[in-house]
């Protein structure tokens, strides 16, 4: 196991990067639109709404693989992106409809008065909504953010199918060239661990805090 | 009008029975996954809740493992690294135990959360009573338990159904890997067949969103 980790140092350090790269690019996408898709989703007009809970609903009830597929096979017809993004691109998109949820949970949480008192003091709804509600919802949402999170990293390995370069995809081409899948597979799944272990214990410790 | 066209001839009798058969061995890997991971998952949450000593311990960092890899991992593990210890699955029941042996995690963490929401008087009121430990767990904590964990439960479902497409990595025959043979005889097919595939997920899933909304709105 550990020969095989320090072989195919390069390779697994540049999967571990592009997974890592992959999720980030991926947790800043969904997260601003997801908070974009919950503010629509409980705007007072009836067609944004029903506009944010349409693809709230779309992008939650079907498969992270065939929105991926969607980018690598169609969209990529018409503009060249490659399989990293493909897979970035459906992964942000995927995410959003959670983020969205749950960020929609956190607005709702928070006592409507905090949006009459703003509104009263002068403040527009755009600036009430982020300067005095947003803050606030983020803290009560951050348990269920950071779970979002950890479900990104895992589903970043969605890039293997796509030729992503991440981990999973570098542990497919190393186990197809020293035929040891079992080890090769155990040292990908280190490497997740190195990422997802410590978010979801301090996803624990957010949650003890809160409760 | 070339999209019409392609769409009708994409949507053939032939290719649509192939793909409704995708669409019922994705149920049926579901179904069989989700019923074995609810059983397994409770017994592992129950466990994890009790605090036996060490075996507890022990059964926890088992889940906090398996739950934090990526499941498509899981699959690739099954498939292709179990063989070397003498274990030949077929396609289908790799998938099922990978399926399984993922879900049985997250459904353990449901479990132990639900139960961790009941009010521990429950726990001393049915002790004092002269009930035993199990007899407590099983009459009096798990069926209040089970209330609060349906809606966190129906939604790992769906996530379950959502990442039966994942074993299309392993050539399981199911409704992304019938989708993508479809679609490999004609380019022009790939944009109907994708959608038609999304619209299928999308009525099982949506179906059963509904199913946690009513019971969310019934046990509330």
């Amino acid at each position: 196991m550990t020969t095989i980790f320090t072989d195919n140092l390069s390779t697994f350090l540049s999967g571990f990067g592009y997974t890592l790269l992959a999720s980030l690019i991926a947790l800043v996408g969904s997260m601003i639109l997801g908070t974009l898709f919950a503010i629509l989703e409980i705007l007072p007009n009836k067609a944004l709404s029903i506009f944010g809970h349409t693809y709230v609903e779309i992008f939650r009830n079907i498969p992270l693989l065939v929105i991926t597929m969607f980018f690598y096979i169609v969209i990529s017809n018409a503009i060249k992106i490659s399989g990293f993004w493909s897979g970035t691109l459906g992964l942000t998109l995927y995410t959003s409809a959670f983020i969205a949820e749950t960020v929609r949970a956190g607005i709702q949480s928070i006592d409507s008065g905090q949006m009459e008192g703003a509104r009263a003091n002068g403040l527009s709804y755009g600036q009430a909504m982020s300067r005095i509600i947003l803050p606030q919802a983020f803290v009560v949402a951050l348990p269920s953010l950071a779970n979002q999170f950890i479900n990104l990293v895992k589903n970043s390995s969605i890039l293997a199918f796509v030729a992503g370069f991440d981990i999973m995809y570098q542990a497919n081409v190393i186990a197809g060239l020293n035929f040891d899948p079992f080890n090769t597979y155990i040292v990908a799944g280190i490497l997740y661990l190195i990422i997802t272990l410590p978010l979801s214990y301090y996803m624990q410790h957010l949650e003890k805090k809160s409760a | 009008m070339i999209i019409l066209s392609s769409m009708f001839s994409a949507f053939s009798a032939d290719n649509l029975k192939y793909l409704l058969g995708g669409l019922g061995i994705t149920i049926l890997v579901s179904v069989v996954s989700i019923v074995l991971s609810f059983v397994i998952g409770s017994i592992l949450g129950v466990i994890r809740y009790e605090k036996i000593p060490y075996f507890s311990r022990f059964v926890g960092l088992i889940i906090d493992i398996v739950r934090n890899l990526p499941l498509l991992l899981i699959i690739f593990f099954t498939y292709f690294a179990l063989p070397r210890f003498g274990v030949h699955l077929s396609i289908l029941t790799s998938a099922i135990i990978a399926m399984t042996a993922f879900e049985s995690m997250m459904v353990a963490e449901i479990i132990r959360g639900g139960l961790k929401s009941i009010d521990f008087g429950q726990t001393e009121g049915a002790r004092s009573t002269g009930m035993s430990n199990a007899q407590t767990m099983w009459h009096i904590i798990l069926p209040q338990a089970y209330k609060t964990m349906i809606p966190p439960l129906i939604s790992q479902f769906i996530s379950l159904v959502k990442d039966t497409s994942l074993a299309t990595a392993i050539v399981l025959p199911e409704l992304m890997y019938r989708a993508q043979i479809v679609y490999g005889q004609d380019n022009t097919y790939m944009v109907p067949i994708l959608l038609l595939i999304a619209a299928m997920y999308f009525v099982v899933n949506y179906g059963l969103s509904l199913l946690a909304k009513w019971f969310d709105s019934k046990l509330a």
